[in-house]
């Protein structure tokens, strides 16, 4: 039976939040383009070199918290649904829904205000251009901070309709394994509410009553330090359900089974425990912050890799599995014998491929020492569009040629065009993030309008400065182009007529070491929570304490309007 | 736990990768002494920082020798400028002396970052930055505010102009001496 017929509200829900995220989508790789073509100089027509940073700060609130936020809520209502096998507790899962979707509304009219003029609003002026990142003490609209918090307390709502779910399953299947969709789910949420409790502070406890006034200064160190308490957590909010679909979906696409599951258990929980104690190290060249604390963060971001390092074996081996199913022999050859021509299966391993390339930057980021090279360079923003811009994005577009038709009952549209699609946005994706790498090699620095100097010039390390622009352009309009493919496919199929059967359905197949080879601890969140906790106390209980030991508020700065 | 013999393989190299990273950048750190940016260079009040009354260099940022071949930069960053750095003003340092940058900010954070060498630290308002170098080759070096600031962030840059050590012994005693020269003036004036 189809996903749609069998639960049929929590099918709604899903389609509400799927059609939030690719409007988010649609309107931040509109920005994406803008800011592609501006910075590299092909055509600045479009907007300012002021109101650059506008369309930037769109971009990163709309995609970064806006789409994944969106999408993941969509993915785990679906996937806690399908793999408890009962519909989502509505009425909590709705209410986050409109929450989510309220402070959405806030911010992204407190962003547009900075394009139409930042006409003054309850005695503020309505702009919000402070980035993603949104460091104090650049001010924003107070409506920007207020629907920042609402997004985090509607996804932390959306939470608790998937634990009721999985307690009403545990007293109706006393002693049973959690499938293992679901624990996936509950293991990335609860990191989610560990690691977001330090923005949340940070937003509702400084920024909300600083932005109205009500405290005049805030510490613009600790304000930061706090952000990046949540700052790489998130990163893994995002990454965590691209793995879902990579453990779970994946292998059943490529016509085969997850190779093991108690190795994906792991994995999540290794998440848990070490996704949080790591935010020093966006901080490496922060002053203020004592060398032996960014060491402990450097140090659990590298044992951060082995989940992932772990992921890229069973995924393969996954997928290799699928394809000796189907036939293939050799050692490379089984490569051949894969569906690549459909768009679920190739969007997710082209996004696997691409998180590879990630992650080797990645591992020069979380190189103390060499990251002095490119912090704050285009290398950086290069390295995250490969990470959450294809790791997270494409297999979000990749999984939804897959998951749409199971949610609407409807069947696929324009087969052609979603099966080129991932292709488009793999080039897109390669020419720009090399071009970007390189241009951080050069010094080139990332969020800025116009990347020239008057005192000096920037030399190419590898190419020349023009070519690396050149293909940031191209890059990006490649991605927008793929961007726009996705959402025509989506849009026709979203609004085409219901007939006929599917090809696809949400059944996962058991994995070739299932549920019974993995410990029983693995399950015992209590446990990891605490461990996760003591990990986080130990990171940052020391040089919180010292931040604060001067006044909450001091050293103190007053807010200075954008 | 039933574990397949490649996986554990295959996790043993991944921890073995792992560890060798830590062990390259201890050595970059204790070896090589590649420094942090840290908390040595204490705090600060960016309001006087802003009205110039903090009652350090600050209050008159530019180069401060403080021993042989030592030299302290003192540089504030403000919407949208490096004083000194910036536009006719740049930082003058010679060629082979111990550099030490102190960077503060009047307003918003700011970066400070010298273009294809490893000297880059954010600039908070309320903490000095301190950052230790050595330039061995004279030249000019580009100077970039690597944080967004505000509407017009992408103007701020500035340079490093490191001459050759006789040069700059040079051009000091000239500066000397004019300085010298001026208030010989002044007071014959009066």
């Amino acid at each position: 039976m189809v996903f749609v017929d069998s639960y049929p509200k929590t099918s709604k829900l899903v389609r509400s939040e799927f059609i939030v995220a690719f409007a988010a989508l649609g309107i931040g790789a509109l920005f994406g383009i803008i800011q592609s073509l501006h910075r590299t100089g092909v055509f600045r027509g479009f907007i300012s070199s002021a109101d650059y940073y506008t369309i930037l700060t769109g971009h990163g609130v709309l995609l970064a918290l806006v789409f994944t936020t969106f999408f993941i809520a969509g993915l785990f209502t679906w996937a806690v649904a399908n793999s408890l096998e009962r519909e989502l507790p509505h009425r909590i899962a709705w209410s986050a829904f409109w929450i989510m979707l309220t402070g959405t509304v806030l911010a992204a009219v407190s962003i547009i205000g900075g394009l139409v003029g930042a006409p003054s609003i309850l005695g503020h002026d309505l702009k919000a251009d402070v980035l993603f990142t949104f460091y104090a003490p650049m001010k924003a609209h107070p409506a920007f901070y207020i629907g920042a918090a609402l997004i985090i307390v509607g996804s932390w709502v959306a939470g608790l309709a998937y634990f009721k779910a999985l307690w009403e399953w545990r007293s109706e299947n006393p002693g049973e394994r959690i499938p293992l969709q679901t624990f996936m789910v509950v293991t990335t949420m609860l990191m989610w509410y560990v690691s977001t409790i330090g923005v949340a502070v940070e937003v509702v406890a400084f920024l909300i009553p600083w932005s109205l006034g009500l405290i005049q200064n805030i510490d613009p160190l600790l304000t930061r330090t706090l952000f990046w308490y949540f700052g790489h957590p998130v990163v893994y909010f995002w990454l965590m359900p691209a793995y879902l679909v990579w453990y779970t979906v994946l292998p059943k696409l490529a016509g085969g089974r997850l190779f093991s599951d108690p190795l994906a258990r792991v994995v999540f929980v290794a998440f848990l425990l070490l996704s949080t104690p790591v935010g020093f190290h966006h901080q490496y060249t922060d002053p203020g912050i004592p060398s032996g604390y960014k060491f402990i963060a450097m140090t659990n971001t590298m044992f951060l890799l082995l989940p992932s390092l772990l992921t890229a074996f069973t995924v393969v081996a996954s997928v290799e599995h699928g394809a000796r199913q189907r036939g293939a022999k050799g050692y490379l050859s089984w490569l051949r014998n894969l569906p690549w021509g459909k768009p679920a299966f190739a969007g997710c391993m082209l996004a696997g491929l691409m998180f590879a390339a990630g992650g080797f930057s990645g591992m020069i980021n979380a190189g103390m020492n060499i990251n002095y090279l490119i912090h704050n360079t285009i290398w950086v923003p290069g390295h995250f569009h490969l990470t959450v811009g294809t790791a997270f994005a494409l297999t979000a577009m990749a999984i939804s040629y897959w998951l749409v038709p199971q949610i609407t009952g409807k069947k696929l549209q324009l087969r052609g065009l979603a099966s080129l699609q991932p292709y488009v946005w793999f080039v897109g994706m390669a020419v720009m993030s090399n071009a970007m790498h390189r241009a951080g090699l050069a010094g080139i620095p990332r969020r800025t309008a116009e990347p020239t100097y008057d005192e000096f010039a920037f030399e190419g390390v590898a190419g020349t400065v023009g070519e690396m622009r050149l293909q940031i352009a191209i890059g990006g309009f490649l991605l927008f182009v793929g961007a726009a493919m996705f959402l025509i496919v989506m849009a026709d199929t979203l609004l085409a007529r219901r007939g006929g059967t599917l090809s696809v359905n949400g059944h996962i197949p058991e994995p070739l070491s299932g549920a019974n080879h993995s410990p029983r601890i693995l399950d015992n969140y209590k446990l990891w929570t605490a461990i996760a906790l003591l990990l986080i106390v130990i990171a940052y209980g020391p040089p919180l304490a010292s931040m604060v030991a001067d006044g909450l508020f001091a050293p103190g700065s007053p807010p200075i309007p954008v | 736990m039933q574990v397949h013999r490649f996986e554990k393989v295959w996790l043993g190299a991944a921890l073995l990768l792992i560890v060798g990273f830590i062990a390259t950048i201890a050595y970059g750190s204790v070896g090589v002494g590649v420094g942090m940016v840290d908390d040595s260079g204490g705090q600060i009040s960016a309001e006087a920082v802003q009205n110039g009354n903090t009652g350090t260099q600050f209050d008159d940022p530019g180069v401060v020798q403080t021993g042989e071949d030592k030299y302290t930069v003192y540089v504030v960053a403000r919407q949208f400028q490096f004083v000194p750095g910036s536009g006719d003003n740049p930082v003058q340092v010679p060629a082979g002396a111990n550099v030490t940058f102190r960077v503060t900010s009047a307003d918003v954070v700011h970066g400070f970052s010298v273009v294809e060498t490893n000297i880059n630290t954010m600039v908070i308002p309320g903490q000095v930055s301190e950052v230790s170098a050595r330039f061995n080759e004279p030249g000019t070096y580009g100077l970039i505010c690597h944080e967004y600031c505000g509407a017009a962030h992408h103007t701020m840059g500035g340079s490093v102009e490191v001459v050759p050590p006789e040069e700059y012994d040079m051009q000091q005693e000239n500066i000397d001496q004019s300085a010298d020269d001026a208030q010989a003036q002044e007071e014959a004036d009066q």
